[in-house]
């Protein structure tokens, strides 16, 4: 356990670290030493300002990201169960895959403003691709014998789907549903840089131009954190939903 | 009742048309067991799949008493040679046996009632939270026997069962079904590519003849209803049938050359 931490710890430490020796008399104005960033931090993201910009953030991502997952996961079975919708869709999937979400920030804005719904509409126009395509993928494949056994047994309808399709595409929608984390983070604050009141992306950009420079960084550090203890999360859900998947796979090696 | 009559598949792919099975008419009294046994790739499976309403033939139709098959019939079960794949390895063991009870729809304290005693009946009590892929292969099978128990089948197919355990493991499973078929007073058709294996299961063994394919010969199997392992294996009568049996296949393989 001890070990474990300490592979982990390590490396961060060390980069850490260097950035702090290294920086510490840098005489230029835009990297200053890791120590001023630091004081800059404590005195920057006090009680108020976490409530004022970090919590609107947090609560766009999370609108934005649930809301592409209920819509990539619903999707997705449909068209995996589907051949000929599949066939349809597909393409034009392909094709709306391949726009850089960014892109459409100025186009959404048209339509939907500048308020919190434009930016959750970026979140879910940009995190919806990974979550779909591989729920596509993962429904697909369940076992041909798995789905014999369940029509052979009568187990049909909305069972069929919650017990043996979702489960069975399950580690291939934790899959797209882990890339869509990443992404959701990247376009919230792009989309608060872009036309925004508050929230992290704005306030980073707000100390970038008026030249508060340790802000700025420490801002980015934070940001950086955020996006660290968000996947550390999803990582120990994953761990807990898919615990029977890690275990089969387990038993399979050794087998 | 389970009766095969005429039934025949092809299978298409563009033009490319491959007649798996031509032409097969058997039936299964109510209460017996009756063992398939064919060369390899005979198309026992797709028999299997067309009989369990799983696949719809080209022509001739399966009726179980007297009811045409169209879509997976109510009271029949199936054990599929894959138990790795057909278990389900994100439910535990209570939880395969009693999800297709829960789809019929049974009362909770009988589902209880059921698992309990078909895991009982097939030596796995105690391993009901374990998860399928805890377990070795012989007891995997179990499981998907426990969970075709549980069901309450009049008519039970089993499809190569045994293909994929051990030979120690496979003896103890053959007396099991047995066990289990006289316990339960179900109708078992058993299919198997292991010729010793069919005669000493079966009341009577079908033998088919290579794909495209036909019955290429019946045979009633007259030993005695207690059967062991190891004094049954070693009766005349046994070796006497089996080599039947086996003259039998021998020649179908012949004919398909």
């Amino acid at each position: 356990m001890i070990k474990r931490v300490l592979y982990v710890v390590a490396l961060p430490a060390v980069l850490f670290g260097a950035w702090f020796v290294l920086s510490d008399n840098s005489e230029s104005f835009y990297s200053p030493p890791l120590r001023d960033i630091l004081t800059a931090f404590g005195d920057t993201w006090s009680a108020d300002r976490l409530r004022a910009d970090v919590v609107p953030s947090l609560l766009r991502l999370f609108a934005g990201y649930l809301l592409a997952a209920v819509i990539g996961v619903a999707l997705g079975v449909a068209i995996g169960l589907n051949r000929r919708l599949r066939a349809t869709v597909e393409p034009v999937l392909e094709f709306f895959r391949a726009i850089p979400p960014p892109v459409l920030v100025p186009v959404i804005m048209l339509f939907a403003g500048i308020g919190d719904g434009m930016k959750v509409i970026v979140i879910v126009f940009g995190c919806i691709w990974p979550i779909l395509l591989n729920t596509v993928e993962g429904v697909r494949a369940v076992d041909s014998v798995v789905l014999d056994t369940a029509r052979a047994y009568g187990v049909t309808g909305p069972a069929r789907l919650t017990k043996v399709i979702l489960p069975s595409a399950g580690p291939q929608i934790a899959a797209g549903l882990r890339q869509a984390l990443s992404i959701a983070i990247i376009l919230m604050v792009i989309s608060e840089m872009f036309a925004a009141s508050n929230g992290l992306g704005f306030t980073i950009v707000q100390f970038q131009r008026s030249f508060a420079i340790p802000e700025m960084w420490s801002g980015i550090i934070l940001l950086g954190l955020l996006g660290f203890v968000l996947s550390l999360l999803f990582r120990l859900a994953e761990q807990r939903a898919l615990r029977w998947y890690e275990g089969l796979r387990a038993a399979q090696r050794q087998g | 009742m389970l009766e095969v009559k005429g039934l025949r598949k092809v299978y298409r792919s563009g033009s490319r048309e491959v007649e798996a099975l031509r032409d097969l008419t058997f039936t299964v009294d109510n209460g017996d067991m009756v063992c398939l046994v064919g060369p390899s790739g005979c198309g026992k499976t797709t028999l299997l799949r067309c009989i369990s309403g799983l696949l719809d033939p080209t022509g001739g139709d399966v009726r179980v008493n007297g009811k045409a098959v169209d879509g997976p019939p109510p009271g029949m079960a199936v054990v599929f040679q894959e138990y790795g794949r057909s278990l389900f390895p994100w439910m535990s063991v209570r939880d395969n046996v009693e999800l297709p009870l829960k789809q019929k729809k049974v009362a909770r304290s009988r589902r209880r009632e059921l698992v309990d005693e078909a895991l009982d009946a097939v030596g796995l009590t105690g391993t009901e939270s374990a998860y399928p892929w805890q377990l070795s292969g012989g007891m995997q099978q179990r499981v998907a026997i426990a969970r075709a128990v549980a069901y309450e089948p009049q008519t039970l197919l089993m499809d190569e069962p045994f293909a994929a355990v051990d030979a120690q493991t496979r003896a103890d499973l053959e007396d099991l079904v047995r066990s289990l078929w006289k316990r339960l007073n179900v109708t078992i058709l058993f299919v198997t590519h292991d010729i010793d294996e069919s005669v000493y299961l079966g009341q009577r063994v079908v033998m088919l003849s290579s794909s495209p394919t036909v019955v290429q010969d019946e045979l009633i199997i007259d030993l005695p209803a207690e059967r062991d392992q190891l004094h049954t294996r070693a009766d005349p009568r046994f070796v006497e049938l089996r080599t039947r049996v086996y003259e039998q296949i021998q020649l179908a393989k012949k004919a398909a050359r």
